[in-house]
């Protein structure tokens, strides 16, 4: 996929996997990877940027924290603000199902009433 | 580990190197590459080989760092000259081009000058044209530098050729405040129409509008600098040439405005090709002096409440706060285009706050006595035009001491402040174009 569709249609996927609980960058990608079934062709490093991205829209916050042998490490969280941002995508992503649905519908019905001459 | 840890740790100088990536983003990466490693030695690969794996999926360098460019592009505002290829050869002629037009706009000025009948008197329409005299050549610079298409190139010469009929078929009143006001408000105007080039023809980005934003603030520091050095270098030909009895004011009556349009060009080659060294400049002067404004500011609103306005109600007072305001906004613009956008709220943003908020105090103040006389003083077009810019600065600074307010409260993100700043920009440039076009008809020239 390109580049440029794969940032864009990731966000909602992290979204997603973060609404699950918060998280850091290598569980995240690999809950990415799981949920998306592989569809996004990227290199690791890739995802970085558009958590950094995302937290600067304001819809994730984060955090360091420190880890046992000394590191620390970046956990990432959605804010509510993702939340209605992911609420409203996926409303649009039913809304253009159902209006899809409608449409196909409406062609069968215009092509059962076209092979039916005797009807007006 | 200690193996290990070496590699990781020769890995990361590696990946230091691109300008993209700043410490916690090498310390965030190193902690998805540890975790990586850990699982893969978990399913039973040597720590060698796991690295080698978990190096190989983090991506290259120049992957990685242009992926970071992206997202973090004002990291990399220094280095988006240099990092292009066969920059030490184009060098040369880059400098040659910024001086080609340098000389142009001068060449300009001083034939109009000669036109309007220097040195013996100076026509009024040379005052109100000035700014078309030089600004084009910006413009023009910046054509060649984007290497904008001639279709864009024309479109952009548009708004100049309306800008010249407009302000040469209006009949002023010589030496009338209109003039005055259109001499002043063009080349704002005119700036404006550099943003389209300077931009590459993309106006509705957000960042582009930060990097025009940044640029104007840079250019002006260059222009302020090149003066002071020109005005000690105009002193000492005067004190120099003073015993040979050349009339040193008359030297300088010749070279000063041809070299002042020039320095307009040249500020902004300044600023295309020495990013780094004002990067460290601009942000230590808004640092320096957001600081300093919102204590004097804070001094001035508690003397205007013990003292009151009293009668010392001066008809400049509006254009003076205009000049207030439009500083404090100058210093809100520069700290927010300068400052790490994923960084928390910081004292400086706080120190912001204050400054905004006291200048929007002070200037409500002198606003409502400025209106409850204005029936008393009437209005003139310099009146209309100080009130209305007031009226502007005054609801861009409002939005922004409420956005502002509401990212250091953590109910907003810098990024909804960065987006009203940009946003509200064309307001100005639309705002002055009627200063130019619609005052003076209504002022009927005067």
């Amino acid at each position: 996929m390109d580049e440029e569709l794969t940032a864009a249609s990731a966000a909602p996927v992290v979204l997603t996997v973060l609404s699950e609980g918060e998280s850091y960058g290598y569980e995240i990608l690999k809950r990415v990877r799981e949920v998306s079934e592989g569809e996004f062709a990227w290199t690791d490093a890739m995802v970085y940027p558009l958590f950094h991205r995302l937290t600067r829209l304001g819809y994730l916050t984060t955090e360091w924290r420190a880890l046992p042998e000394g590191r620390r490490r970046n956990y990432y969280a959605i804010t509510d603000h993702g939340r209605t941002a992911l609420a409203r995508r996926q409303g649009l992503k039913v809304l253009a199902m159902d209006a899809l649905g409608e449409m196909w519908r409406g062609a069968t019905w215009l092509l059962t009433a076209a092979s039916r001459p005797g009807t007006p | 580990m200690d193996q290990l840890d070496l590699e990781i740790e020769e890995w990361r100088t590696f990946v230091e190197q691109s300008p993209a990536v700043d410490g916690r983003d090498l310390e965030e990466l190193e902690d998805h590459l540890r975790a990586q490693i850990a699982d893969l030695t978990e399913v039973g690969l040597s720590p060698d080989e796991a690295l080698l794996v978990a190096v190989k999926r983090m991506g290259t360098v120049d992957e990685l760092s242009r992926e970071f460019a992206r997202e973090h592009s004002a990291r990399l505002w220094r280095q988006l000259v240099i990092s292009d290829s066969g920059e030490q050869e184009q060098s040369d002629s880059r400098w040659l081009e910024a001086l080609v037009f340098a000389v142009a706009a001068a060449a300009a000025i001083q034939v109009a000058r000669i036109a309007a009948g220097f040195p013996t008197e100076q026509a009024s329409w040379l005052l109100r044209n000035a700014s078309l005299f030089v600004v084009p050549f910006l413009a023009g610079y910046f054509a060649r530098r984007r290497r904008l298409t001639l279709r864009q190139s024309l479109g952009m010469a548009v708004p100049f050729l309306i800008a010249a009929v407009v302000i040469n078929v209006y009949p002023f009143v010589e030496g009338g405040s209109t003039e005055l006001l259109v001499a002043t408000h063009l080349p704002v105007v005119l700036w404006f129409v550099v943003a389209y080039p300077y931009m590459s023809g993309v106006l509705r980005s957000h960042e582009r509008r930060m990097d025009f934003v940044r640029f104007t603030g840079e250019w002006f520091i260059y222009y302020v600098l090149i003066a002071l050095g020109g005005g000690v270098l105009m002193a000492l030909t005067a004190f120099i040439l003073d015993p040979t009895g050349v009339d040193s004011e008359r030297v300088i009556d010749w070279v000063l405005p041809p070299a002042a349009a020039g320095a307009v060009i040249v500020a902004a080659w300044l600023v295309e090709s020495k990013k780094q060294v004002i990067e460290n400049m601009a942000p230590v002067l808004t640092m320096l002096f957001t600081p300093l404004f919102a204590v004097m500011l804070v001094a001035s609103i508690v003397v205007y409440l013990v003292t009151g306005l009293g009668n010392a109600f001066d008809r400049d007072l509006l254009g003076v706060f205009d000049a207030l305001l439009v500083v404090v906004l100058g210093l809100v613009l520069y700290g927010i285009s300068a400052r790490d956008p994923s960084t928390p709220p910081s004292w400086m943003d706080r120190i912001q706050l204050v400054a905004v908020v006291s200048a929007l105090v002070l200037d409500v103040i002198v606003l409502g006595a400025m209106i409850a006389r204005i029936g008393e003083l009437g209005f003139t077009p310099n009146r209309t035009a100080a009130l209305g810019l007031n009226v502007l600065l005054l609801v861009s600074l409002a939005g922004t001491a409420w956005l502002s307010a509401r990212f250091i409260s953590g109910h907003g993100t810098i990024h909804r402040l960065e987006t009203w700043q940009t946003s509200y920009l064309p307001v100005f440039g639309v705002w002055a174009a009627a200063v130019v076009v619609v005052l003076p008809p209504l002022f009927s020239f005067m």
